[in-house]
């Protein structure tokens, strides 16, 4: 097909895609006029129902918890995936990790990156933990924790600690945390099937007061479970990829 | 139907609203024709990770604070980081090979 004849084939493209997404647009709501009930009734019954004031992880790990476990298992089938392609393979040989070989010839972390990411690595910790156990209270979740968890395990490489990286985060813990974290939602939702209720109902305690840490039951149980799974992912996937990058050479 | 005013403890009028929301929209598409525009793969990445920042800030004035959080961490650290790890592998890999072609150009090879 000549340069020609292609310029015309994606004109012609866009000005169908142009045409149908304008035709689109004009049938939207107006900014900001919500047509549809559910959002209006979910913001009037949620606390009173779940006792959790953080709605979207009510709606997140209560009123779809089910489609919540579907994402949860695309996340762990991912980091699986990734785990699985990028394991050691034949022919493949382990050097030492060129961050600590003696001629490395990448210039050394600089005192100020090193100082600025050790210090940040704790504060790190404690957000991301802190965002995983107050999903229920707060716009965060287990997802979010899990990830800002995760941050801290690379800020400890980017300080250059390699090693530090991999002692705090050995392949074997990782996966078991990670399949605890998934497990344990999936653990949550058969829990209260044993118990004749349907799968996912909130079985535990509501608590007295919304907005309580204590409160919304297992909103807050699973949430707490997101975050090791999502946390244990991404170490996970990172790890994977930098024993590639800095470890595993071609056999020639 | 009338949109619900929602109650909080601090306030901001309408209009301050909009003029940020449309300030962000324009930045967010500035952006991202900036990650496209950039050819050069790892710059590309940092671009990225700037725009991912833009986008955090997008939900952010769009009453999102949840998927906030999640493109913070996703579209701003966790994304470029692994981009970043597969891009150092690939170069690696160049690296080793033009090494082992310069070997034997020279007549002396590493092993």
């Amino acid at each position: 097909m000549s340069s020609r004849a292609r310029l015309w084939l994606f004109l012609a493209g866009m000005a169908g895609l142009a045409a149908c997404y304008l035709w689109g647009l004009g049938g939207l709501p107006g900014f900001g006029h919500y047509p549809g009930p559910y959002g209006d009734i979910i913001n009037r019954i949620a606390v009173g129902q779940t006792n959790a004031t953080g709605v979207v992880s009510a709606v997140n790990f209560e009123y779809r918890g089910f489609d919540t476990v579907g994402e949860e298992f695309i996340l762990f089938a991912a980091a699986t995936g990734v785990a699985t392609v990028l394991r050691h393979l034949r022919g493949e040989r382990e050097r030492p990790a060129r961050d600590e070989a003696a001629d490395r010839d990448a210039p050394p972390t600089s005192s100020a990156i090193r100082l600025s990411t050790l210090m940040l690595a704790g504060p790190t910790v404690v957000l991301g933990w802190w965002l995983a156990s107050h999903a229920q209270t707060t716009p965060s979740g287990g997802f979010q924790g899990g990830i800002v968890l995760a941050t801290a395990f690379i800020l400890i490489y980017l300080a250059g600690q390699f090693l530090a990286f991999k002692r705090f985060s050995p392949v074997d813990v990782t996966d078991a945390v990670e399949a605890v974290g998934a497990g344990g939602f999936a653990a949550v939702g058969v829990t209260a099937v044993a118990m004749g209720l349907p799968y996912l109902t909130n079985f535990l305690g509501l608590g007295s007061k919304p907005g309580a840490v204590s409160s919304s039951g297992t909103i807050a149980l699973i949430s707490f479970f997101v975050g090791m799974e999502v946390a244990a992912a991404f170490v996970l996937m990172i790890s994977e990829l930098l024993d590639q990058t800095l470890l595993i050479g071609q056999e020639s | 139907m009338a949109v619900q005013a929602v109650v909080t403890p601090y306030s901001v009028s309408p209009g301050l609203m909009d003029v940020l929301q449309v300030t962000i929209l324009v930045l967010v598409a500035a952006g991202a024709t900036a990650v496209v525009l950039t050819r050069d793969p790892v710059r590309q990445v940092i671009v990225l990770s700037g725009y991912g920042l833009l986008m955090a800030v997008l939900f952010l004035a769009f009453q999102a604070p949840d998927v906030t959080l999640s493109e913070l961490t996703v579209g701003a650290v966790a994304l470029p980081i692994l981009l970043m790890l597969a891009l150092a592998k690939v170069r690696k890999a160049d690296s080793v090979r033009d090494r082992e072609r310069d070997g034997e150009r020279h007549g002396k090879g590493d092993k």
